[in-house]
């Protein structure tokens, strides 16, 4: 097709939607950021807890569970998850990436017994958008707002919680395990509650997920890992940072920004692209993101801060 | 204070590297004393510092830390009552964290942590006030990354940090060697300050003898996993650098000696 576009080649409704996925996905890319890079546990766990919370939520709610109760199941879900691989890590001592792939393909088994078929829709059921949405505002524009009022408090609760007694020994722990243990953290303890916390906030977009796309579905968590990560990137380079509050406002803007360039490549007709090459342009967006920081160092000299 | 009793450690055993890093070490230290350990490469040193501060599992025998027995604690059930400094200056710290943050950690040692701000405004004046007395300009970089630092200055701030808890027994592993003569000094100066005013037990590692001799108040010599050599007051201060070196060849000879009865 070769139909003219406008400078910006998305509508309102467009751009809103991809500020809903984005705002979603930064609470996935904020668990992606506790357990990569303040843990330093490679985590796919991710693949599997957010369906999981995608399931939890939806079953719970076609089974006429109210929509808060549903969702709070599904966060506990992701965390319960979470903490399992951290004990198969801690305790079993299985290697952290295995431990996770292991939790990840479990996950696949037990979410398709929760919903007990490949998906779950959410039609006519009440969710926690449709419940508070006040009548003068249209749907589209009404959940991208909850869902920013949602991400700042998730932000600023874990801003609060890492500069805590507790949230520091998790710190520690994650960038200098045997230090920590000599200042008498119990390491193995801060990763399990490190990775509970971070597949917690998982589940937690998987419920939301489900409850604005309109169910859960068995797929749906293929390649969160990827997307998440490729978040965290996109916003470490975008918004350069060892602050913790920076950090994580940069893991946000990162999703919502790779949601964006999403959006604009697939509704870019010149560009040609098609739903299914996503995976390609994550990756090669990932790619460059990964490479960007390097040069710009390199032009700057070593002086990052 | 510190009683290690009859410590037996084989790396790999039954493998053709098996390695007997300890044989038998036995040492007591009274509360507040300060003892200097030395011996050769591979004595055994710093793995019965990694023993007593629980890094290290031993085979068998007993760590006594005031007078409760250690010997099955983990590491950081044990950091209530040691402190360690590394050799390696980067070890001691988190080089993710800030410098007040590094110090919140270690303020909270074998402490309980709780659900309040690690760095409060009070605690920040009080950690403002001991960095400033290592003269090194830090008490206005405490919001800086303490990976920005230098070796020697994170090694003095490491030693702060060991003396923030009333901890009892410190371990210094040769905690100078990886700095220059002049930030050694310095370094070596401030531990005998913090141990003064602390009244910390404390063993220090060093493989220079001159330092064995004038630091502290016990000299211990290590060899093959055992103690060798235990000196201290009037015999101590009779002892001289070139003593210890006689000394060092003495047992060296004789574990010669041993190997050759064994080859026969
Ligand atoms: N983790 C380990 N695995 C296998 N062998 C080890 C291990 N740690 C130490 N050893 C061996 O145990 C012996 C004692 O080592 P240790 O590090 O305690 O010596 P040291 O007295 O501290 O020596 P140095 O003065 O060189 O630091 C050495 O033969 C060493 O090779
Ligand atoms: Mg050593």
């Amino acid at each position: 097709m070769s139909r003219r576009q406008p400078v910006l080649p998305m509508s309102t409704y467009t751009l809103l939607g991809a500020l809903e996925i984005g705002l979603i996905f930064s609470l996935v890319a904020l668990g992606v950021y506790i357990s990569f890079r303040l843990l330093r546990f490679p985590d796919l766990t991710v693949d599997g807890s957010f369906p999981l919370g995608g399931a939890v939520a939806a079953t719970l709610i076609a089974s006429g569970t109210d929509p808060f109760t549903a969702t709070i199941a599904a966060t506990a879900a992701g965390a319960f998850a979470g903490l399992i691989t951290g004990w198969l890590n801690v305790r079993l001592k299985i290697m952290d990436l295995l431990a996770s792939i292991l939790m990840m393909i479990a996950l696949y088994s037990i979410n398709l017994r929760i919903m007990g078929k490949p998906n779950v829709p959410l039609i006519m059921e009440p969710t926690v958008f449709n419940i508070l949405q006040p009548e003068v505002l249209a749907d589209y524009v009404f959940r991208p707002l909850l869902l920013i009022f949602v991400v700042l408090a998730v932000k600023l609760l874990l801003d609060g919680f890492f500069a805590t007694q507790t949230g520091l020994a998790i710190r520690a722990t994650g960038s200098n395990a045997r230090m920590a243990r000599s200042q008498g953290v119990n390491t193995g303890l801060a990763v399990l509650a490190g990775m509970a916390l971070s597949n917690a906030l998982v589940g937690l977009a998987g419920a939301l997920f489900a409850q604005t796309q309109g169910g859960a579905d068995i797929s749906m968590g293929v390649g969160t890992i990827v997307i998440g990560l490729a978040a965290v990137i996109v916003g470490e380079s975008l918004l350069p940072s060892r602050k913790l509050y920076l950090a994580t406002l940069a893991v946000i803007l990162g999703a919502i920004v790779y949601r964006f360039f999403i959006a604009l490549a697939l509704n870019s007709d010149f560009i040609g692209l098609q739903a299914q090459d996503l995976n390609l342009v994550t990756a090669l967006l990932v790619t460059v993101a990964l490479v960007l920081p390097r040069l710009r160092q390199r032009s700057i000299g070593k002086k990052g801060g | 204070m510190l009683n290690a009793q009859d410590l037996h450690l084989t790396f790999n055993p039954g493998t053709p590297i098996e390695t007997l890093a300890l044989r038998g070490l036995s040492l007591e230290i009274p509360s507040g004393q300060f003892v200097t350990v030395i011996g050769s490469n591979g004595a055994g040193k710093s793995t019965f510092l990694n023993a007593v501060s629980g890094e290290q599992a031993i085979d068998s025998g007993k760590v006594e830390i005031d007078g409760i027995d250690m010997t099955r604690q983990p590491v950081w059930a044990r950091a209530r009552h040691v402190a360690r400094v590394f050799q390696d200056p980067l070890a001691g710290t988190c080089e993710d964290l800030t410098i007040e943050e590094n110090m919140a950690l270690a303020k909270m040692r074998g402490q309980r942590r709780g659900f309040s701000f690690a760095v409060k405004q009070a605690l920040r004046e009080e950690f403002r006030e001991q960095i400033a007395t290592l003269g090194l300009g830090l008490e206005n970089r405490l919001s800086d990354r303490i990976g920005l630092l230098s070796g020697g200055q994170r090694q003095a701030v490491s030693l702060l940090m060991a003396a923030l808890q009333p901890s009892r027994l410190l371990l210094l592993d040769e905690h100078t060697a990886a700095l220059d003569p002049r930030t050694a000094d310095f370094v070596l100066k401030l531990t005998a300050r913090i141990v003064a005013e602390h009244k910390l037990t404390t063993m220090m590692v060093t493989h220079s003898m001159r330092q064995a001799l004038d630091v502290g108040e016990r000299t211990v010599m290590l060899h093959q996993g055992r103690v060798v050599l235990d000196v201290a007051g009037k015999e101590r201060e009779g002892l001289d650098v070139h003593h210890l070196l006689a000394m060092f060849e003495k047992v060296r000879g004789e574990a010669l000696d041993d190997d050759a009865l064994l080859l026969s």
